[in-house]
């Protein structure tokens, strides 16, 4: 799995560091989100899904390999 | 259950839609749309949108190639205006019809009118062609009235300000955002449109609209003033899009009256602008008209209609941006909780508050402060008692208002 953000489309919510915050932090002036793990490990694939779910700025994409979807 | 039925192809339309699949379910899908767009977002309207730092295009919530993904029949451009739910039908302004084993309801909120309100120069903002067409009108140099000065009156206006228009804001409580945020607060939001030149008038109603030759030319206020405009933005509020399901024999009351578990009645769920539920944790009954809602609604609720049988009892968030300043905010704000300010300083246009209510943390709002508030978030979820924050700098009045 691999995590893409865009930062110019992020709002600073925050949604993506509450679901995965191994894998997402916010800048501490703007709240603009950071990549801290680029491919995160297995284990944390369903929280950084449910990142991009909740993420009201469709600011985060996932690159799967496998059969996802 | 064969096929799954989705009333509204918008935030909270989608993200029901995409559950269900997520989750694995392989039926039948039809998402039915009023708009022929295909989904798109809402927020940016008001912000980038206004201000043309985004094309529209880009206020799109998927590309085609994700939408096809999804194998629905993907109705757009088609109006639901009848629920028959014994016949588990929804009928369509064209005089089709959808059957469904299940249904999610998710057709949002309408934007309350006045009469005038097909005067040209007068707009409504709650479809991107309602944007692309305020942009337009923007474009032509206009003098600006925005009536109402809530969360979208305010963006609207910071916006037209982006574009160096002379605007005026009207609004009939004493500051704006008073209903969101409360006094205190608001009094920060109007500082913060003067600062930028936005002139506000609160504590006054718009009486009628003034026009000649089938174009508004300013508003009437209630006292005794008028004030010319060009563009006139109604931005008064919305009502839950629920007159398709008069006489179906649903809980009509504020939107569609559902239980905890966002079920309006058997196999019938509702999500986003459009549903009430009672939320357990902060013990009321409450409908958001929140974007963030839009989604964790529509999760729940289809979860729901797949089996979880899990209340949905979120901490509610929501955000503002305007001019340089973003608000935002976790949990309820209850017209009568006390606040404090427990992170930076309001004079220094940068701050964080918490709100008590009934003894607990209900709520938290930062001001420029994104990382602070989602830490404080956490004072919501525990219900941290209020007693430890007694002794906390508080803006003067502490009573939000």
């Amino acid at each position: 799995m691999k995590v893409i953000i865009d930062q110019n489309r992020c709002v600073a919510s925050g949604q993506c560091v509450l679901s995965a915050p191994e894998v997402f932090d916010q800048r501490e002036e703007n709240g603009i989100v950071v990549l801290l793990a680029e491919t995160p490990s297995e284990h944390l694939a369903d929280d950084v899904r449910q990142a991009v779910a909740l993420c009201p700025a469709q600011a985060i994409w996932l690159e799967e390999q496998g059969d996802e979807q | 259950m064969k096929r799954i039925a989705v009333v509204g192809a918008s935030a909270a339309g989608l993200t029901a839609a995409e559950t269900l699949r997520r989750r694995g379910w392989d039926g039948h899908l039809t998402v039915i749309g009023a708009e022929s767009r295909p989904p798109y977002d809402r927020p940016p309207l008001s912000k980038q949108i206004l201000t043309g730092a985004w094309e529209p295009e880009r206020a799109a919530l998927r590309s085609l190639p994700d939408l096809a993904r999804l194998r629905a029949d993907l109705r757009l451009g088609q109006r639901a205006t009848a629920l028959d739910i014994p016949g588990r039908r929804v009928r369509l302004a064209n005089g089709t019809s959808v059957g469904f084993d299940a249904l999610v309801i998710a057709t949002g909120v309408t934007p309350r009118r006045l009469p005038g309100s097909d005067l040209a120069g007068v707009h409504l903002l709650r479809t991107l062609d309602d944007a692309i067409a305020l942009r337009a009108a923007l474009l032509g140099g206009p003098r600006v009235v925005v009536a109402g000065a809530g969360f979208l009156g305010t963006e609207v206006a910071a916006a037209a300000r982006a574009m160096s228009l002379e605007v005026t804001v009207i609004e009939p409580r004493p500051v704006p955002m008073q209903r969101a945020f409360g006094d205190r607060i608001g009094a920060l939001v109007a500082e913060l449109h003067r600062d930028h030149g936005t002139r506000l008038r609160c504590g006054v109603t718009l009486r009628r609209l003034r026009r000649a030759g089938g174009r508004v030319t300013g508003v009437e206020l209630d006292d005794g003033t008028t004030l010319p405009a060009d563009v006139v933005v109604l931005a008064l509020g919305a009502k839950p899009a629920t007159g398709w399901l008069e006489g179906s024999g649903l809980r009509l009351g504020d939107g569609v009256e559902c239980d905890a578990n966002c079920r309006a009645a058997p196999g019938i769920y509702a999500a986003g602008d459009v549903a009430s539920w009672p939320h357990a944790h902060f013990g009321t009954r409450m409908r958001l008209e929140h974007r963030m809602n839009a989604t964790e609604q529509a999760m729940a609720a289809a979860g729901n209609l797949l089996g979880d049988a899990a209340p949905f009892a979120p901490v509610p968030y929501f955000w503002t941006d305007q001019y340089d300043t973003r608000i935002q905010a976790y949990g309820i704000f209850p017209p009568d909780a006390e606040m404090r300010i427990v992170h930076g300083d309001p004079s220094e246009g940068r701050f964080a508050a918490a709100y008590g209510h009934r003894g607990s943390v209900v709520g938290v709002l930062g001001w420029n402060a994104p990382r602070q508030v989602r830490t404080l978030r956490r004072l919501v979820v525990d219900r941290a008692p209020w007693t430890a924050f007694a002794a906390t700098r508080a803006l003067s009045p502490a009573i939000v208002n």
